[in-house]
Parts: C-alpha cells; sequence; structure tokens
C-alpha cells in the first residue's frame, strides 16, 4: 500500500508503536480495574446527579413557581443551559463529520470521545425544554401525535417546532454515527475478552467479524452518515437561533443569529472537548495518541470560531447604530452597560480577549494555557446565551414591566444536575467503550506514527543535504574552470 | 447463538497489510479463488483486488432520504391544506418556507436511519448476533487471508498451503466456520 507521509506535519501518534501496542494500550482502561480517582470521580457525579434529579422532582412537584422567572423574563437559565449545551454538543459532530470529510488525519485521536461528549450534551439540553414546559406529563404534545383534543395538529410554522425536529435528528443520527463507529472495536475488546466480559462485549459488537466487504460497507456508511451530518449540525443551531432571530423583540431579531450561533456552538463545544481531552489523556495515559499537536490543531479551531464570534459581537452593535431605530439602539446600550453589564464584560472577555492569546505558538501548544483558557471559553459562551436571553428580556417596551432576575435554588440545582448526569455518562462510558477509535487509528498509523513520519523527515533532510553537497560540488568545479 | 456458515476454510495471517495485499495480488495472478479478508481495518486498494463491486449503500441512502423528504413536505401540506386548514400570523395556508426546516431534517433522519438499518442488514450484523470468528487475532494485529476448502481434493489443499507459505504469511490454520 502506498502511504503518503508529509515530510513536515507533527507525528499523529507518538512512541513507536505497532498495531499490537495500539490495542494494548486503548483497550486497556475497559480491562483494567478503575484507579482510585476515577472512583471519586464517579461517586461526585452520582451525588451532583442526584442532586439534579431531586431538583427536578421539586420542579415538577411544585411547578415551574419554583424558579425565578417572572412575567417580563419568561426564559432564563433554563433555555440559557439548553443552548449552551447544545453548542457544546456540535464539536462532536463537527469532528467527526466535516473533519472526515475534509480528510483531516488528526480527527482520529479525539472524535470518539467527542461524538460522546455530543450525545451526553445533547441529552444534557434535552432535559431543559422538556421539563420547562411545567405539566411534564403532557410534554408527548410537542410531537404531531394523535391525542385527546381532536385531529389538531402541531403548528410545524413555528421555530420551536422545528427545533424539536432537528434536536430529535441530531441525537438520533449522532448516536447511529457514533455506535458504527465503535462496532469493530467493541469486536477487539470481545476477541480479548473472557467470561462474562467476552458475552458483553459479543452483544455490543453485533457479530462483527471484520470481513473485507464489511469494511468496504462500514466506510461507505461513514462517509455518507458525514456528509449528511454535517450540513445537519449547521442545521441544528440554525434552527435554535431561529428560536430568538424570528421573533420580534429588538436584540432578537437579527438576521445574523444563525451563523452566529453556529460559530459560538463550534467554540464552545471545542473547548468542552479540550477539557476533557486534557483530563483523558493524562489519567488513561493516551498521551501517545491525544498529542500536543492535537491540542495546537483544536486551539486553531478556537481562536478562529471565536474571532468569527467577536466579529458578530460588533456587527450587531455596528447594525443597532445603524439601523436608527432607537428600540434596537437601546437593547445593544442595555446588553453593555445595563444592569446585566457584567455578564456582557464575561462574554466579551472570555470569547473575544482570551482567545487572541492563541496566535502565540507558545499558548497554542502550552497544555495548562489550554486548560485555563478551555474553562474560561465555556464561561464565556454560557455568559453569551445569559445575555442574550435574560438582558434582552430584562427591558422589554414598557418601562413598568421592567424586572430583574437570578436564579432560585432549584434552577442552579438543575443546572448542577446536568453536570453530574455529564460526568456520570463520560466516566462510564471511558471504562466500557474504548475512548480512541482502535480501528481508525490503526489506519492512519503508516502515515502518522512517529517512527514513519521520522525517518521519512531524516529521508527529507538527507536529500536536501545531499542536493546541497552536489550543487557544492557543480560550484567548486566551475570554479576551477574559472581558474 | 453461535452463527455458523457450515464451511472449512483454510487461511494464512500476515503480519502487515503490505504483505497481505502482495499475497491477494499472487493469488489473482495464479487464479485462486479467495474465500474473504479479514482485517482489523479497512485496508485501502483491496477491494479492486478482490474485485468487490462498490457498495451502492449510499443510493439506498438517497432513496430513503428522497422518502423523508415526501413524508415531511407531503404530509405537512396535507395537515395544513386538506386535514386542518388554518392561518398563522395572516400567512397562507400553505406557507412552503415554513416547511423547509421540518423537510430537511426528517430526510437527513430518514436517509440515516434507513442506510444504518440496511447497512446491519445486509452484513449479517446486530444486536444478538454472534458470528464465528475466524481468528480473533484478526481484530488486533493480524491480516487473514482465506480459501474455501469446499470439496477440494488433499493435494489442492497442500497447494493451498504452499501458496500461503510462500507469500509470507506466518501462521497457516484449517477452521470451520
Amino acid at each position: 500500500m502506498s502511504v503518503v507521509v508529509s515530510p513536515i506535519r507533527e507525528p499523529l501518534i507518538g512512541g513507536n508503536k505497532t498495531y499490537h501496542q495500539i490495542t494494548e494500550d486503548i483497550c486497556a482502561p475497559t480491562e483494567t480495574t478503575p484507579p482510585k480517582s476515577w472512583v471519586i470521580a464517579f461517586i461526585a457525579s452520582v451525588i451532583t446527579l442526584a442532586y439534579g434529579l431531586f431538583c427536578i422532582g421539586w420542579l415538577i412537584y411544585f411547578g415551574t413557581g419554583t424558579w425565578n422567572l417572572n412575567r417580563t423574563i419568561g426564559w432564563g437559565w433554563d433555555i440559557t443551559n439548553f443552548v449552551w449545551w447544545i453548542g457544546i454538543g456540535h464539536a462532536g459532530t463537527l469532528i467527526s463529520a466535516i473533519l472526515l470529510l475534509f480528510r483531516q488525519k488528526w480527527r482520529t485521536g479525539v472524535n470518539r470521545a467527542a461524538e460522546a461528549m455530543t450525545i451526553f450534551a445533547v441529552i444534557c439540553a434535552a432535559i431543559f425544554p422538556v421539563i420547562h414546559v411545567g405539566r411534564i406529563w403532557v410534554v408527548f404534545y410537542f410531537f404531531p401525535l394523535p391525542n385527546t383534543r381532536g385531529p389538531l395538529w402541531v403548528n410545524f410554522n413555528s421555530p420551536l417546532l422545528w427545533d424539536i425536529f432537528a434536536i430529535s435528528t441530531y441525537f438520533t443520527v449522532s448516536l447511529l454515527f457514533w455506535y458504527t463507529g465503535l462496532v469493530p472495536d467493541f469486536a477487539t475488546i470481545r476477541d480479548r475478552a473472557s467470561g462474562f466480559r467476552k458475552k458483553l462485549y459479543q452483544f455490543l459488537s453485533f457479530g462483527w467479524t471484520g470481513s473485507a466487504k464489511h469494511w468496504q460497507r462500514w466506510e461507505s456508511l461513514s462517509l455518507v452518515l458525514a456528509g449528511i451530518s454535517a450540513p445537519l449540525v449547521l442545521s441544528v443551531h440554525t434552527i435554535v437561533s431561529f428560536d430568538f432571530a424570528t421573533s420580534i423583540i429588538p436584540g432578537w431579531h437579527t438576521t445574523i443569529f444563525p451563523p452566529y450561533f453556529v460559530a459560538g456552538a463550534i467554540f464552545s463545544g471545542f473547548a468542552m472537548v479540550q477539557t476533557l481531552m486534557l483530563v483523558t489523556r493524562h489519567v488513561l495515559k493516551l498521551e501517545d495518541y491525544i498529542t500536543v499537536s492535537h491540542m495546537e490543531s483544536m486551539n486553531k479551531v478556537i481562536l478562529f470560531t471565536g474571532t468569527m464570534v467577536g466579529v458578530a459581537y460588533l456587527t450587531e452593535l455596528f447594525i443597532a447604530w445603524y439601523s436608527g431605530y432607537v428600540y434596537e439602539q437601546f437593547a445593544f446600550l442595555n446588553r453593555a452597560t445595563g444592569i446585566y453589564w457584567w455578564s456582557y464584560f464575561g462574554m466579551m472577555t472570555c470569547n473575544v480577549l482570551s482567545p487572541q492569546l492563541f496566535w502565540f505558538k507558545k499558548f497554542r501548544t502550552s497544555i495548562f494555557w489550554t486548560f485555563i483558557m478551555s474553562i474560561f471559553v465555556n464561561i464565556g459562551m454560557w455568559f453569551e446565551r445569559f445575555v442574550i436571553i435574560a438582558t434582552t428580556l430584562a427591558r422589554d417596551y414598557i418601562p413598568s414591566s421592567w424586572s430583574y432576575y437570578t436564579p432560585s435554588w432549584v434552577e442552579i440545582g438543575i443546572y448542577v444536575g446536568t453536570f453530574g448526569l455529564f460526568f456520570t455518562l463520560y466516566l462510564g462510558f471511558s471504562r466500557v467503550a474504548p475512548v480512541v477509535a482502535i480501528a481508525e487509528i490503526k489506519s492512519i498509523l503508516k502515515s502518522s506514527g512517529s517512527q514513519y513520519v521520522n525517518s521519512h523527515k531524516d529521508n527529507h533532510h538527507h536529500n536536501i543535504n545531499e542536493q546541497h553537497a552536489l550543487d557544492h560540488l557543480t560550484a567548486e568545479h566551475e570554479g576551477e574552470h574559472h581558474h | 447463538m453461535l452463527r455458523k456458515r457450515n464451511k472449512t476454510v483454510i487461511y494464512g495471517l500476515y503480519n502487515d497489510e503490505t504483505d497481505l495485499l502482495a499475497a491477494v495480488s499472487k493469488a489473482n495472478t495464479k487464479h485462486l479463488d479467495i474465500f474473504d479478508v479479514y482485517s482489523p481495518f479497512p485496508i485501502h486498494g483491496l477491494d479492486p483486488l478482490l474485485g468487490l463491486a462498490e457498495s451502492r449503500l449510499h443510493i439506498g441512502g438517497f432513496i430513503y432520504g428522497l422518502l423523508g423528504t415526501i413524508t415531511a413536505f407531503g404530509g405537512m401540506t396535507w395537515i395544513f391544506t386538506r386535514d386542518w386548514p388554518m392561518i398563522f400570523g395572516g400567512k397562507p395556508y400553505w406557507s412552503v418556507p415554513a416547511f423547509i426546516p421540518i423537510t430537511f431534517e426528517l430526510t437527513v433522519l430518514f436517509a440515516s436511519i434507513g442506510m444504518v438499518v440496511t447497512f446491519y442488514t445486509i452484513c449479517g450484523l446486530g444486536p444478538g448476533v454472534n458470528n464465528t470468528i475466524l481468528d480473533e487475532r484478526t481484530s488486533d494485529d493480524k491480516f487473514a487471508l482465506a480459501f474455501d476448502l469446499g470439496s477440494l481434493n488433499n493435494d489442492k489443499v497442500d497447494s493451498l498451503r504452499s501458496f500461503l507459505k510462500e507469500s509470507g504469511a506466518g501462521e497457516i490454520h484449517i477452521k470451520d466456520i
């Protein structure tokens, strides 16, 4: 097989791995007893999740009155958290689908865990629209199902209904894509396991044999799923932004919302991938597979999308001024200098200013700064959604109805609970499934493994040196002629 | 339950995909009838050597997608013009631009579910399926080239064995699958 090895790219797989070593390294976490740090983290996550469930139970029993929303501010932490979590999910699909179409080999190191993150983040996000309706027992009214209200249908013209379709489709497609990628890797674990684990992975691997025809169809399926997931992921946050953009509220009624929301989603998603990957690679000893070069690539995406988001913020301000429309102008002046000025300040600092550090290679390749920045970006993106939602609503058309909003303990508890859910799922995933795609990593070993890249580099330098020597000789030769 | 294909095969295990590809080419020149190849990851350049036609899964995907488009757009059209016409915000009953997002989503949903179900069905894979594995190391670092023994006589079996050996197979086994 002819393999193209780039002489200038950094190796994506360190430590001179063989195929067998890759299997050993990546399967190890699923085959050993979890370390104490994992057990502690898991227990903490489950306790947080239990508290979140308690708060949700409280909400359902006593009603949405337990939230501090009021007539003016009808959406607060609930929808802020929903948009925040759904945005985080976007990076997984971007890595697994769009980077597959662009043939970016570095995606293979992080796609599996990022897709898992997508699925868990979408689950966390979906909780909020479901519980915010108040009467959760009639939540099936969301869907166009036969019901007791006569042949009355849902409103297909409403962006809120589009959102239901977008998010349920997104979740289903992501899950199918992720699981199809997992099947051959579950087979790898199955073929090494014995006893109960063998039975478990026999079930999970769907009887995978690794036959040539199956691989061919598997690749074809992955490519088409990637092809349709790419526009899907863009559509999801576009439709989330329609929830706001199709309204008539100044500050929400903005045509820039779809691209601005999508860029923000990718931005926050990559930050969350960084947070998770930095911990995962350290704890599971996968530094050879999730390398500094992976982090640098992701930091470049963060810089790019963060700057796009910054341009969107400034465009909003400019258009508000340029529109000559006082309500629009007030909405933006209020965001920056009104009662919630601190959240606007947090948003601008974390999302626009701080990523600019990544212009410097020193920061892009620093584990410490990457971790700090990933947390900053996630805080900033939460503030962005809060600014858009709560700040805008707090100062509406009639000054007599102007209001202020702080979350109740129930709202805070539910948000904290989603972290518990997210980390419970992620920690569980990291012990049951291979967090790096084994088959895909093996398929790039010969073009990106350190031993292959380095030997190629040596040859490359060798060739260059030879060429230099040759030039030198020719020059000397010509010099002799002159004498 | 363990699923068997009632076949007896002879197979050689190679340590590298390059060796396997060379062996497959050699088998082609000798007109040997290859049963199957098993590998830990997809090997590019193998399909033409094995004479595998390109997968038609994507055509299925297109048809499923089209079905989704028709279901969504036709369904919304029927509901809002025939079954229960209703005016929202002074817009026409048949407000096409507002139908686009759901039409798109259902196109994607139908295409992906349809393709995934088709994939597992035609490959004979799925929850509860438990195929006989030729060699457990083919999901780790070994590449297997297998020939169906069928009703071959001992001479033919020996010639296959020597072919596998000459082409660089590290191990050669016979197994019922």
